[in-house]
């Protein structure tokens, strides 16, 4: 039995769908970036498969791009949760809700 | 052989992930996300992308975990996370049906036929071993000028988190910071009443 691009395609959805899941279904703001790193990593190997099955370096190059996003991205976030945090006691996402419209 | 690879994989990286979104503790979250991504690295070395799989594991695992438990530090993270979940039916319909949506997209032009590949097309640059070469000659060559923004980018990211974490450092940020708050309304008081 081969393990064809659909099988990693289809193993890249369900992965994507989890991170889906929790970006959806949690409060917890680091949670929620937990969540993120997910779908990125989701859309990694759809990216890395692609690359191998169709011969073509430009795959595993958006894959190193995304890499790059998701670091730079941890560091910034992680530095305003942390001023968040400081500042309200709290990372909970109702937390955000300043203005009781 | 790499069906046993890639079936073991999905499964365990599957595990992981669900246990990620569904842990009420954050510190197995996280530890259960670092399995996760080394666990994905084992994707990329399947795909006869070797320099990714490395990659990933030293930036994920390495750097960005590392990051995340640095971070885990300033939150209480023994405790158990209080969340309050808003309606339990509307996010399972919404996640499902996006689920099944995604899926159906992404399926549909491989059901179809006209773009199923069984086999990879083949290409001397794909192989395992010459892969971090190729990927240097495309990315020093094609991607110049994008590698240098992400570098740019990276930069700019490492600058805002030190200022951003960097800032009054020399206090302690929970205890201290709200008797000083206190102290600072009391004074406030006290002028007000004079």
């Amino acid at each position: 039995m081969t393990i064809g691009l659909t099988h990693y395609l289809v193993l890249a959805t369900i992965l994507f769908v989890i991170g889906l899941m929790g970006v959806i279904r949690r409060t917890n703001l680091l949670l929620l970036f937990f969540s993120t790193e997910i779908l990125l990593n989701a859309v990694n190997i759809a990216f890395a498969a692609i690359s191998k099955y169709y011969a073509d370096m430009t795959g595993q190059m958006f894959s190193f791009f995304i890499i790059a996003v998701a670091a730079s991205e941890v560091a910034v976030g992680l530095g305003l949760l942390v001023l968040w945090y400081k500042r309200n006691g709290t990372i909970d996402l109702n937390s955000l809700q300043e203005m009781k419209g | 052989m790499e069906a046993i690879a890639f079936y073991l994989f999905s499964i365990l990286t599957i595990v992981m992930f669900s246990i990620v979104v569904f842990s009420k503790n954050a510190l197995y979250s996280m530890s259960a996300l670092a399995a996760g991504m080394i666990l994905i690295s084992g994707f990329f070395f399947l795909l006869d992308a070797d320099f990714l799989g490395v990659v990933q594991i030293i930036v994920y695992t390495g750097a960005v975990m590392a990051l995340y438990a640095f971070g885990m530090m300033f939150f209480d993270t023994t405790k158990d996370v209080k969340e309050k979940f808003q309606s339990e039916t509307i996010t399972k319909v919404l996640w499902i049906s996006a689920g099944v949506l995604l899926l159906c997209i992404i399926t549909a032009p491989f059901v179809g036929g006209h773009l199923a590949l069984d086999t990879p097309l083949s290409s001397e640059i794909l192989d395992g071993a010459n892969n971090p070469q190729a990927v240097g000659v495309v990315l020093f060559t094609k991607y110049l000028a994008q590698f240098e923004l992400a570098a740019v980018m990276l930069l700019v990211a490492m600058v805002s988190g030190i200022i951003l974490v960097g800032k009054k450092m020399d206090k302690s940020i929970t205890l201290d910071e709200q008797l000083e708050r206190k102290v600072e309304t009391e004074e406030f008081d006290v002028k007000d009443n004079r």
